[in-house]
């Protein structure tokens, strides 16, 4: 903040009725901040601009020293070469993107049609060591997934799962299901239970009142939470490359990260992948921007 | 038929007894207030009617059949929720059309009942809106038209009139009554109001901490309080409580005055007491034989009357008086007791010394 703790408390009678000290973010930021402020966009923003570069970049330009800022040529072909193989087929990137997309969408539907009325459950009813347990739930979270990575492949190779979507799949959902669980319950809770005691004393049983009454007033909330289990699925690295091995199961991840290596690295290529594999991920939450902002706000905030 | 039961009723919420051992009979047609202030489990009491809280112990039974065990679907009651809880994303018409729709009526009966319970209520032109956009008076008239759509064994009203404005709650006093008296259905009412319970009421259950402190009509409560506790909440301004023992044929104050022993107390000597003395059953005008001398300690004008605060002793005893009366403050006065309408209990156990003489 720009107002210095002697400014912000006012210690002599003459000064209570100043105007308020000015907020961050309000009107006619100084030139300092606004400096600041641009510094920091470039250096966020300077690795996006790159990849996006180098990924119109003709190969000749990619690796031209020094290196080339604006007067390149503009080509597409490495964004055809990431869907379509030098054959003529399928590449195996555009195989390893709809597994992506099969892998990722499926496990965030399972861990939603779980975790959404295990949290309606968690926050309605009276259950026995429901602290112990929600926090047993959260408890799976405090490590990082590298950890179990091993154990998980040892049980995985007993059960034949070793490089399987469905493998994927059921690792990526057991990961959600306590992200889903725990960030429903707050949307849950937000909504009053008297809907539901009101529906049922109309007639209707537990469940009917639950999916007629409370289940549409949480649609901002699971969109919210479904985008979150979806970006966490999409992006993960560390058990995709360790369980998948195969170009048919393999997820874009682990395929994009094996595209660099060898004797030479296709720069052009592993930019245009990875436009690809960010862009659905930024259209899907600019689309549902609005619940993301409502459900981080609306869920975390007790009021 | 409407009869409901609360036998023995006990829930605890962790530590805290919400309920214990509440035992109320709602007769069939009757308009059952049950009062008391918040935390006295009044609207766990209702809730354990509806089904909706599970109890540790007790049983409800409905017209006679014991339905401790049923879903609140099964009960056959209708509630109003003190939010209201009109369902958010719904019309007013869907809202009032729910009960019907869950027990599938026919399109053409819910088209006919929504709307013959709208114009009973005046809300026809607020069927298309959704609750949102409805005041909190028409959201209160949504609500008892969901409840009343239906005709069911009894009605169940949750502190139905605490958040509307005082103007609100007097015009919908006078209507709810008028709504019980054309349906002749069971209500059951919870409130904290006691002006509601006393002018609403045919029977009154007057809870405190989880158990029924007394029941009985309006008058009964007031003019007969069971105890100190029910002297104390029913009645505006509260009662003014004096400490005293019985001397012979007087009573003599702990703060030093003496008066006339009523004589339909059959307190023995020396016994601690309470007299318990009604502001409208003092007066700073009239000269009689049974007195108390204080001195005056503020006026408060109410329109309609004044209250004049008498100190007697270190005790502020409150006396309803004519809207003109005037004084200053510490000048000295007597206060006049009507005794035959005064009301001693027991100081140890708080319960009425009353009733045996009258």
């Amino acid at each position: 903040m720009a107002v210095s703790v002697d400014e912000a408390v006012s210690t002599g009678p003459a000064r209570d009725h100043s105007p308020p000290a000015r907020r961050l973010g309000g009107r006619g930021r100084s030139g300092l901040e606004v400096a600041l402020l641009i510094v920091l966009a470039v250096v966020m923003l300077f690795p996006v601009l790159w990849m996006i570069e180098t990924s119109i970049k003709e190969n000749r330009d990619v690796y031209a020293i020094p290196a080339k800022f604006f007067d390149f040529r503009v080509t597409l072909e490495h964004y055809r070469d990431v869907f379509v193989a030098p054959d003529g087929g399928r590449s195996a990137l555009s195989v390893s993107f709809l597994n992506s997309a099969v892998v990722a969408g499926v496990s965030t539907v399972l861990a939603t049609v779980l975790g959404v009325p295990a949290a309606w459950a968690y926050s309605r009813f009276a259950v026995k060591a429901k602290k112990d347990q929600l926090f047993f739930i959260l408890s799976t979270r405090f490590m990082p997934p590298v950890v179990v990575v091993i154990p998980i492949f040892l049980m995985y190779r007993q059960v034949g799962l070793i490089d399987s979507k469905l493998g994927l799949i059921l690792i990526y959902a057991a990961f959600n299901v306590p992200f889903t669980i725990w960030m429903m319950k707050g949307f849950v809770d937000e909504v009053p239970a008297e809907y539901e005691d009101a529906a049922m004393l109309d007639g209707y049983t537990r469940l009917q009142a639950f999916w007629k009454f409370t289940l549409p007033l949480l649609v901002p909330g699971i969109a919210a939470t479904a985008v979150f289990a979806l970006i966490f699925s999409w992006n993960e690295f560390v058990f995709a490359i360790f369980l998948t091995s195969s170009d048919d199961v393999r997820t874009a991840p682990p395929a994009i990260a094996g595209l660099i290596g060898g004797t030479t690295t296709d720069w052009g290529l592993v930019a245009a992948a990875s436009v690809v594999f960010a862009l659905p991920v930024l259209v899907f939450a600019y689309l549902v921007r609005k619940h993301l902002i409502a459900g981080v706000t609306l869920g975390a905030v007790r009021r | 038929m409407g009869t409901v039961a609360a036998r023995g009723l006990s829930k605890s919420f962790g530590k805290v007894q919400a309920l214990d051992g509440v035992t109320l009979d709602v007769p069939d047609g009757s308009f059952f207030v049950v009062l008391g202030p918040s935390g006295a489990g009044k609207t766990t009491t209702l809730r354990a009617i509806a089904g909706l809280e599970k109890l540790d112990a007790g049983s409800v039974h409905l017209d006679g059949r014991d339905a401790t065990g049923d879903t609140p679907a099964a009960r056959d009651l209708a509630m109003v929720f003190q939010s209201y809880a009109l369902y958010p994303r719904h019309t007013v018409y869907e809202n009032i059309a729910s009960p019907l729709r869950a027990r599938r009526c026919s399109s053409s009966e819910i088209t006919t009942a929504v709307e013959q319970m709208s114009s009973l209520l005046h809300i026809e032109r607020l069927l298309q809106r959704r609750p949102a956009q409805l005041s909190g008076g028409e959201m209160q008239r949504v609500a008892l038209a969901r409840a009343l759509v239906r005709r069911p064994r009894a009605f169940l009203m949750d502190e139905p009139l605490t958040n509307l404005d005082l103007k609100l709650r007097v015009e919908m006093r006078t209507e709810l009554t008028r709504i019980h008296r054309s349906l002749g259905a069971t209500f059951v009412y919870v409130t904290n109001d006691q002006v509601e319970a006393l002018s609403m009421a045919d029977q009154v259950a007057v809870l405190k901490e989880g158990k029924v402190q007394q029941v009985g009509t309006p008058t009964e409560v007031y003019e007969r309080p069971a105890n100190q506790w029910v002297a104390g909440f029913v009645g505006s301004p509260p009662i003014s409580l004096l400490a005293c023992r019985a001397e012979g044929d007087r009573l003599v104050g702990a703060e030093g005055w003496t008066l006339p022993r009523p004589h339909w107390t059959t307190a023995e000597d020396g016994r601690a007491l309470l007299l318990g003395l009604r502001a409208e059953d003092l007066s700073v005008e009239q000269r009689g034989n049974a007195s108390l001398s204080g001195e005056l300690y503020g006026l408060e004008p109410l329109g309609d009357r004044t209250l004049v605060d008498v100190r007697v002793g270190t005790k502020i005893v409150k006396v309803k008086a004519r809207p003109t009366v005037t004084g200053t403050p510490g000048e000295r006065l007597q206060v006049t007791v009507d005794l035959d309408r005064a009301h001693l209990f027991d100081a140890d156990t708080g319960l009425s010394l009353s009733e045996a003489g009258r």
